[in-house]
C-alpha cells in the first residue's frame, strides 16, 4: 500500500448525529427521572439515615408483604400465559385460516387496555354477572361464585391481557422453526410427541424465556386491575399500590421511590435468573442448514 | 422395515392439492414405477414437475390422493413417515441445530431404542463412511455446506433403511464440491446395496449417477430409461429439450423407412432418425444437440453453410450462435472461430432426431 493511500481518510460519517434526538429524549424522559428517583429514595423525610426508606420497607410487614402478593400473582400468571401459549401456538404453527382467526381475536384484548377489560370482567364475572349465572343455571356449581374483588379477579385479568401477548410472541418463535426439522425427525422414526419434545421444544426455550420474561415484567407491574378487580386493601395489595399510596396518599416521594426501586430490582433478579437458565440451552439459528 | 426387500412398487401414485379458489391441481399423476433393490433411480425434471412431491409421498411427508406404494407385499403408503423407516436427505439438510454431529447421526437409532453404547459405535461408523471422523462433537452450524451434507447422509443411512430418498441434496453446494459429492453418494450407494431415489433438476447429475432416470414434467412421467437411453433416444421433444437438444427445427418429410427418415428444409437435405414419427407424417420437428455438429469438408447431405454470430469461449471448445438457411442454431465446435466467419456444418444422421410433435 502506498503512503498516499494511507493518508486518504474515508469521509467522516455524520449520520451518527441522527441518534441525538433519541438520546436527548431518553436522557430527559428516562435516565434523569430514574437517577432523580434513586437519589430521593435515599432522602427520607424524617430519619437521618439515608437507608431509612429501604429499612422501613423491609421491616414493615404491610410493605414487604406486597412483594409476595405481587409474586403470587405474577408468577402463576406468567406460567399460565406461556404454558398455554405453547400448545396453542404449536397447533396453529402453520399459516392457516384458523391461525389468522385466532390471531385477530387475540389482538383485541391487547388493544382494549386494562381498564376496559376490568370493566367488562366486572359485569361478566361479577356476583350477578353472566358467568356465575350460567354456572348456577346449569347446576354446575351451586355455591356463591366469587371471581371479582379478590385474587382470582386479578389473576384472570392478567391472563386475559397477558395471554395474547405471550401467545403472539410464542407463535412467532414457533413458526420461525424450520418445519423440515420435524419432518426429518419423523423420517428417522420420531413420533409426533418426540418431534415436539426433542426438536421443537429445545429450539423454543430461548424464545419462551424471552416471552416469559416480558410476561412476568408486565404482570409484576399490575396496577389498575389489582384495584378494580382485586381487593386492594388486602389480598391483592400489590407493590405498585404500595408505591402509589406512599406517593399520593402520604406524599412521601422518597419512600415511593424506594419501593419503585425495590420493585425494579425484584424484576431484574427474576429476569436475570431466567436468562441464566436460558444459557443452558442452544440458542442460534433454528433452521437445519443452508437453504 | 424390511431391509432385504426385493422391490419397491409405486402403483399409479397421484397427489393433488387444493387451490385457494377451491379447485384441485394435480402435482403428480399416475406414477407407475418398480424399483429393484440396489438400484439408483433419479427423478429428473424442472421445478414444479412433481419430482419432490413423488419423493414426499414415498417418505410419508405427503399423503397420496390416489394409488398405492408397496414394499414387496407390504403396503406402506398408509403408514406414517416414522413407521416407514426410509432414510431421507433433505435439500436444506434439516440437521438439528441444537444437537452435535454425533447426536444428529444417532437420532434415528435413539428413536429405535438402540442401547447407548451401540448408538455411539454405529453413528461413528456412519461418520466414517462419509469421512467426517473428528467432527463428532461440533454443532451443525460449525460445519461447511459439504460437511453438513455428509452429516445428513450419515444420519439417513445409519438406520440402515431399505430405501434412501434424496431431495436435490447437492443443489446448495458449489460446483466443484457437487462433482465430488456425486461420486461420494454413488460410492455409498454401491456399498449399502439398497435402493436410492434421487431427485434432481440437473441432467448431468442424473446421467452420471443413476441406473435409471425418470424424466418428469407437469406431474407426469415422460420417460423411464437408462442414462444412455434417455440421453441418446429421448422419447419426446420435451425430454429432448431437457437433455440438451437445444436446436429444434421444423422439416418436411421426403421419405421414411422404419427409423430412417429423409427430410428437407430450404433446400437442405437431411437424413435423420425418426423416434416418434408415424407413417405418412408430412411435417416433423428435428432436435439436435449443439455438441453433435461437426465441421464438414465438402457439401453434401446433412451439411449446410452458416455464419458465426456470437462466440462463447469454453476452453476446449466454444459455444457458437450461428445463422443459416435452416435458421438460428447453437453449435459447439473446437478451434478458434470469430463472429462473421463462414463455416460448413454437418450433423450425423443418427444425431438428428425427428419427432412428429410441432416444435
Amino acid at each position: 500500500m502506498s503512503t498516499g493511500a494511507l493518508l486518504l481518510k474515508p469521509p467522516r460519517d455524520r449520520r451518527g448525529w441522527l441518534v441525538a434526538p433519541a438520546v436527548l429524549l431518553l436522557l430527559a424522559l428516562f435516565i434523569y427521572p430514574f437517577i432523580y428517583g434513586v437519589v430521593i429514595s435515599f432522602q427520607p423525610l424524617e430519619d437521618p439515615s439515608p437507608w431509612y426508606n429501604y429499612v422501613h420497607f423491609f421491616t414493615e410487614p404491610s410493605q414487604w408483604n406486597t412483594l409476595w402478593v405481587t409474586l403470587k400473582l405474577a408468577v402463576p400468571a406468567t406460567i399460565i400465559n406461556v404454558g398455554v401459549s405453547v400448545p396453542v401456538a404449536f397447533a396453529l404453527r402453520r399459516n392457516t385460516p384458523a391461525q389468522r382467526l385466532v390471531t385477530t381475536l387475540l389482538v383485541i384484548p391487547i388493544t382494549l387496555g386494562t381498564v376496559l377489560i376490568a370493566d367488562g370482567m366486572l359485569t361478566f364475572y361479577g356476583p350477578s354477572g353472566w358467568f356465575p349465572q350460567v354456572l348456577q343455571g346449569l347446576h354446575l356449581y351451586m355455591d356463591e361464585v366469587r371471581l371479582t374483588h379478590n385474587f382470582w379477579g386479578v389473576l384472570i385479568s392478567l391472563v386475559i391481557s397477558g395471554f395474547p401477548f405471550a401467545f403472539l410472541l410464542t407463535l412467532s418463535y414457533i413458526s420461525g422453526i424450520d418445519p423440515t426439522l420435524a419432518s426429518a425427525a419423523g423420517t428417522l422414526g420420531a413420533s409426533p410427541w418426540n418431534q415436539f419434545r426433542l426438536i421443537y421444544f429445545p429450539l423454543l426455550v430461548p424464545g419462551l424465556t424471552m416471552a416469559a420474561a416480558l410476561s412476568f415484567v408486565q404482570a409484576f407491574a399490575v396496577f389498575p386491575s389489582a384495584i378494580l378487580l382485586g381487593a386492594p386493601a388486602g389480598p391483592t395489595r400489590v407493590i405498585s399500590i404500595a408505591a402509589y399510596e406512599a406517593a399520593f396518599e402520604q406524599y412521601d416521594y422518597g419512600l415511593a421511590s424506594a419501593i419503585a426501586i425495590v420493585m425494579g430490582f425484584a424484576q431484574l433478579l427474576i429476569v436475570a435468573a431466567m436468562f441464566m437458565f436460558r444459557r443452558a440451552f442452544y440458542s442460534g439459528p433454528t433452521t437445519g442448514g443452508k437453504g | 422395515m424390511n431391509q432385504n426387500f426385493q422391490q419397491l412398487r409405486l402403483e399409479s401414485v397421484g397427489r393433488s392439492f387444493e387451490t385457494a379458489s377451491g379447485g384441485a391441481v394435480a402435482a403428480l399423476r399416475d406414477l407407475d414405477l418398480t424399483i429393484r433393490r440396489g438400484e439408483f433411480i433419479a427423478l429428473l425434471g424442472p421445478s414444479g414437475c412433481g419430482k419432490s412431491t413423488a419423493l414426499n409421498c414415498l417418505a410419508g411427508l405427503t399423503t397420496l390422493t390416489s394409488g398405492a406404494i408397496w414394499l414387496d407385499e407390504t403396503r406402506i403408503d398408509v403408514l406414517p413417515s416414522e413407521r416407514r423407516g426410509f432414510g431421507m436427505v433433505f435439500q436444506n439438510y434439516a440437521l438439528f441445530p441444537h444437537m452435535s454431529v454425533l447426536d444428529n447421526v444417532g437420532f434415528g437409532l435413539r428413536m429405535r431404542r438402540v442401547p447407548k453404547a451401540e448408538i455411539g459405535r454405529r453413528a461413528r461408523e456412519a461418520l466414517q463412511l462419509v469421512q467426517l471422523i473428528g467432527h463428532e462433537n461440533k454443532l451443525p452450524g460449525q460445519l461447511s455446506g459439504g460437511q453438513q451434507q455428509r452429516v445428513a447422509i450419515a444420519r439417513a443411512i445409519v438406520i440402515e433403511p431399505p430405501v434412501i430418498l434424496m431431495d436435490e441434496p447437492l443443489s446448495n453446494l458449489d460446483a466443484k464440491l457437487r462433482i465430488e459429492m456425486r461420486a461420494e453418494i454413488r460410492r455409498i450407494h454401491t456399498q449399502l446395496e439398497r435402493a436410492t431415489i434421487y431427485v434432481t433438476h440437473d441432467q448431468d447429475e442424473a446421467l452420471s449417477m443413476a441406473d435409471r432416470i425418470v424424466v418428469m414434467r407437469a406431474g407426469t412421467v415422460q420417460q423411464v430409461g437408462t442414462p444412455r437411453e434417455v440421453y441418446g433416444r429421448p422419447r419426446n421433444l420435451h425430454v429432448a429439450r431437457f437433455m440438451g437438444y437445444r436446436n429444434v427445427l421444423p422439416f418436411r418429410v421426403v421419405g421414411q423407412e422404419g427409423e430412417r427418415i429423409a427430410m428437407d428444409r430450404e433446400g437442405v437435405r437431411l437424413a435423420g432418425q425418426a423416434l416418434a414419427v408415424g407413417e405418412g407424417q408430412r411435417e416433423v420437428s428435428v432436435a439436435m444437440r449443439p455438441d453433435d455438429f461437426e465441421l464438414a469438408g465438402d457439401a453434401g447431405d446433412n451439411t449446410f453453410e452458416a455464419t458465426v454470430r456470437t462466440v462463447e469461449f469454453g476452453g476446449r471448445d466454444s459455444l457458437l450462435f450461428v445463422s443459416s438457411v435452416l435458421g438460428d442454431l447453437y453449435v459447439r465446435l473446437p478451434g478458434a472461430l470469430e463472429p462473421g466467419d463462414r463455416v460448413r456444418l454437418r450433423i450425423p444422421a443418427e444425431r438428428a432426431l425427428a419427432y412428429a410433435e410441432a416444435a
